[in-house]
């Protein structure tokens, strides 16, 4: 193995981590408000034919990502208004946005199919973004650093900011927070409005850098790895960001495994890896009896104040 | 001509669907006054104090505060007018530290640090001691109830509600919570408490309003006013003591438990110490103990849920039931009733009648073949209900529609009413209305007359001492030496409460 091999991998896993990054982080914002939201890949989905839509008529990436963001964050108050205002399960409405994302983005795409973009990469002078080592620091595409500025940025938000402690407070108890005087309501309209912000950006990484075109389905199951990831990560960014890069890892060696023909394993072994390991982390954290411990208490479960 | 009065009210209505909460209710606080809100469950205390502190609007009516009159829109609004209310159910954040509990509950931004010595200097002040960086979930009750209090005085408040603040202190606790409220009323905060506990009206409060199904009863003095004659007054009819056979002797030994131990259950659990105590046929035997010292424990490993590798741990009439599960020891006629009634005791979506064949199906053989007897669980369901007078619509109303003092009738009917040897009971009169509880209590002692033995597991001192033939505290998970309540004395059982004993006691 080359050192041309070991920098191609680690812009290979940087580039798989992104997205799972990004939307992952947002839905730790989600569920550390006390909402339950899955559907991330609908989200992502919708976020990717925005960002893409967008890029083709402006031939701005930057407008792109702004669009995306918008799509995402548009779809995520479709469920917003659903499970906040209309109190309908959390779990069946998430879902259902998953399939809605699916379709309303193949609709948007329709008249995309089979146009491309100029991929949106490095924004450094080349002979940095393109030099032989500096590219590993240099050479990937914006929303990479904005989603390795993000885990930080949303560490303070939570631990430091007033605003991040209400946030904790109405997904650690919403009666509580409401009798204090909080609207758990607004609160709770701004983290999925947030989180579907996160995925939509973390959607378009896939039609705007990865392939810069729109397919169907391109996001592949990614916004439910991201799910996982913030069970994996005990709803802690530090941790998520670890997880992202571990199961983007599990990810690049599935690539590997298929275009090398790699094969005392199958590649479907490693496309289930992160999926199984997510599992073995929850089953060693819960023998641990510390099962939840930094789980929102009021994780899922709907707003009912009493009159 | 005196100054207006802090907070006055005329004439404020609620209604809800089917019910109303409040009828042209009126009356005012003083500035520096220690004003008690006394009346049973359900008599509209609470919509009271919500309207008051903005959490709900009233239909008809109005508030002055200092003469003036105001429309309270939400806390936020209450509490920049100077009114400060501590919960009966708290509303902290277990998961978060006393420090950021505080700042949740203030409206300005406050940065960490000044917010930390801002709380130092109102704790010194009162005398209220708490450790800003504890996560809450450690603290016992009485902590807890320190955070809200401390979180209330931060805002310099002028009228301060407290809702049922002593029903879980300890009598020390209790003493110095009053020390606490005295020394604010003389500096002019007006108090406004609520409570059903009589003694302690008489001993803090100024006056006394008594409010009856939403309506006013009456204004009074406790000063003048005996326990009693409030307690009518808030009941709308006489109060029944306990009655019991006079001379009564116990029996044999029912219930032995010895060198009980159990390990802590997670983190937050409390660990049971080399617990002994016996209890006879016919005795009432109570546990008296701050929340959080072995309570649950305690009840889990009698009832059967928490097994004891050690057989001898847990005897019944002589018969090693230790390593029993609970249903095996239902067998033996151990029956309990555990504190948290939604979830633990009963299924809140299932009917009371699904409800009872849960613990009775086999001393009373609602189920056959594998198959369940509904018409024998309706009909059980049904003499509970009537034998208590436990108000729901039915044997197949949903256990989750009942109020909380009815359930509880229910689960302690259903269990008394299957005659079990040995009962156990935790918190059997929690958020039980002054009627509902004397029918509970009636029902223990005469369970107790037909020769079963009864564990009563409570925080309520009063309770267990009006209650209770002989009785221990649990401190840590240690149970101290059994003494009659006929000679216990209160200033002990609080120093064992609070973990000191006797010796410590001696010292000095």
């Amino acid at each position: 193995m080359g050192i041309d091999f070991i920098i191609a991998a680690i812009i290979t896993v940087v580039g798989l981590t992104t997205p799972i990054l990004l939307a992952g982080l947002g839905e730790l914002v989600v569920e550390k408000s006390g909402v339950l939201n899955l559907g991330v890949e609908g989200m992502m989905l919708v976020g990717a034919i925005s960002g893409f839509a967008v890029t083709v008529y402006t031939f701005n990436p930057w407008f792109g990502v702004l669009g995306a963001a918008a799509g995402g964050a548009l779809a995520s108050l479709l469920f917003a208004v659903l499970v906040l205002q209309l109190n309908s399960n959390q779990v069946a409405t998430g879902l259902a946005l998953t399939i809605f994302g699916t379709g309303i983005s193949s609709l948007m795409g329709l008249s995309f199919t089979g146009r491309i973009v100029v991929p949106f990469l490095s924004v450094f002078p080349e002979s940095l973004a393109k030099h032989e080592y500096l590219q590993l620091i240099f050479g990937y595409s914006p929303i990479v650093y904005f989603a390795l500025i993000m885990v930080p940025l949303t560490t303070w938000f939570l631990k430091s900011t007033r605003a991040g402690l209400i946030l904790r407070a109405v997904g650690e108890n919403d009666l509580s927070a409401h009798s204090i005087g909080y609207s758990v309501i607004k609160v709770r309209y701004a983290a999925i409005a947030f989180g579907g912000a996160m995925a939509g950006i973390g959607g378009c990484y896939f039609s705007m850098v990865i392939t810069p075109m729109w397919a169907e389905k391109m996001t592949a199951g990614r916004g439910w790895i991201a799910l996982a990831l913030v069970v994996f990560a005990g709803w802690r960014t530090g941790r998520l960001l670890a997880g992202a890069y571990f199961f983007g890892i599990l990810m690049a060696l599935e690539l590997y495994a298929k275009a090398s023909g790699f094969s005392f394993l199958p590649s479907q072994f490693w496309a289930a890896m992160p999926y199984a390991m997510t599992v073995v982390a929850l089953s060693f954290i819960s023998s641990r009896g510390t099962a939840g411990a930094n789980a929102p208490a009021c994780l899922g479960k709907p707003f009912l104040p009493s009159t | 001509m005196a100054s207006p009065a802090r907070l006055e009210l005329t004439g404020i209505t609620k209604r809800f669907p089917g019910v109303l909460a409040n009828d042209n209710v009126g009356f005012a606080v003083k500035p520096g006054e220690i004003h008690a809100l006394l009346g049973e469950n359900g008599a509209g205390k609470s919509t009271l104090v919500k309207m008051i502190y903005g959490i709900m609007q009233p239909d008809a009516g109005e508030i002055r505060w200092d003469g003036q009159r105001i429309s309270v829109a939400n806390p936020k609004a209450a509490r920049k007018l100077g009114i400060g209310m501590v919960f009966q159910h708290f509303s902290l954040f277990e998961a978060m530290t006393v420090l950021e509990n505080i700042a949740l509950g203030m409206d300005a931004k406050i940065p960490a640090r000044d917010l930390e010595s801002r709380i130092l200097a109102v704790m010194g002040q009162y005398g209220l001691k708490l450790e800003p960086h504890r996560i809450v979930s450690t603290l016992s009750v009485g902590e807890r109830q320190r955070i809200e209090i401390v979180r209330a005085l931060l805002l310099n408040p002028k009228l301060l509600i407290m809702d049922e603040p002593t029903s879980v202190l300890t009598p020390q606790e209790v003493e110095q919570l009053f020390t606490v409220l005295r020394k604010l009323a003389q500096e002019g905060c007006s108090i406004l408490y609520i409570s059903h506990k009589l003694h302690e009206i008489k001993a803090l409060c100024d006056t006394a309003t008594i409010l009856r199904g939403g309506k006013l009863v009456d204004t009074c003095d406790p000063a003048v006013e005996t326990s009693r004659s409030m307690a009518e007054k808030m009941i709308g009819g006489s109060l029944k003591d306990i009655s019991r056979a006079a001379g009564r002797s116990f029996g044999a030994a029912k219930l032995a438990v010895k060198a009980l131990s159990l390990p802590a259950d997670g983190p937050f659990g409390t660990a049971l110490r080399d617990i002994s105590f016996t209890v006879r046929a016919g005795e009432i035997f109570g546990v008296a103990g701050v929340a959080g010292n072995g309570q649950n424990a305690l009840l889990l490993a009698l009832s059967g849920e928490a097994p004891n590798a050690d057989p001898a741990s847990v005897t019944v009439d002589g018969v090693a039931v230790g390593h029993l599960q609970a249903r095996a020891r239902r067998g033996h006629g151990v029956a309990s009733v555990p504190e948290e009634r939604n979830g633990h005791a009963a299924v809140p979506i299932f009917t009371l009648a699904d409800n009872a064949v849960l613990t009775a199906r086999d001393r009373l053989g609602m189920v056959r073949a594998g198959l369940i007897d509904a018409k024998a669980a309706r009909t059980y369901a049904g003499e509970v209900i009537e034998a208590f007078s436990v108000k729901a619509t039915g044997p197949s109303a949903m256990a989750e529609s009942l109020s909380g003092g009815n359930l509880q009738k229910y689960i302690m009917g259903r269990e008394i009413l299957q005659k079990p040897q040995v009962l156990v009971v935790s918190q059997p009169t929690w958020g039980v209305d002054a009627g509902a509880a004397a029918a509970i209590h009636q029902a223990l002692v005469d369970l107790a007359a037909t020769g079963s033995a009864i564990v009563v597991i409570s925080q309520d001192l009063d309770e267990l001492l009006s209650l209770c033939d002989t009785m221990a505290v649990i401190n840590g998970g240690r149970l101290s030496r059994p003494m009659a309540v006929a000679e216990a004395k209160i200033d002990e059982i609080g120093l064992l409460m609070g973990g000191i004993h006797g010796e410590v006691a001696h010292a000095h």
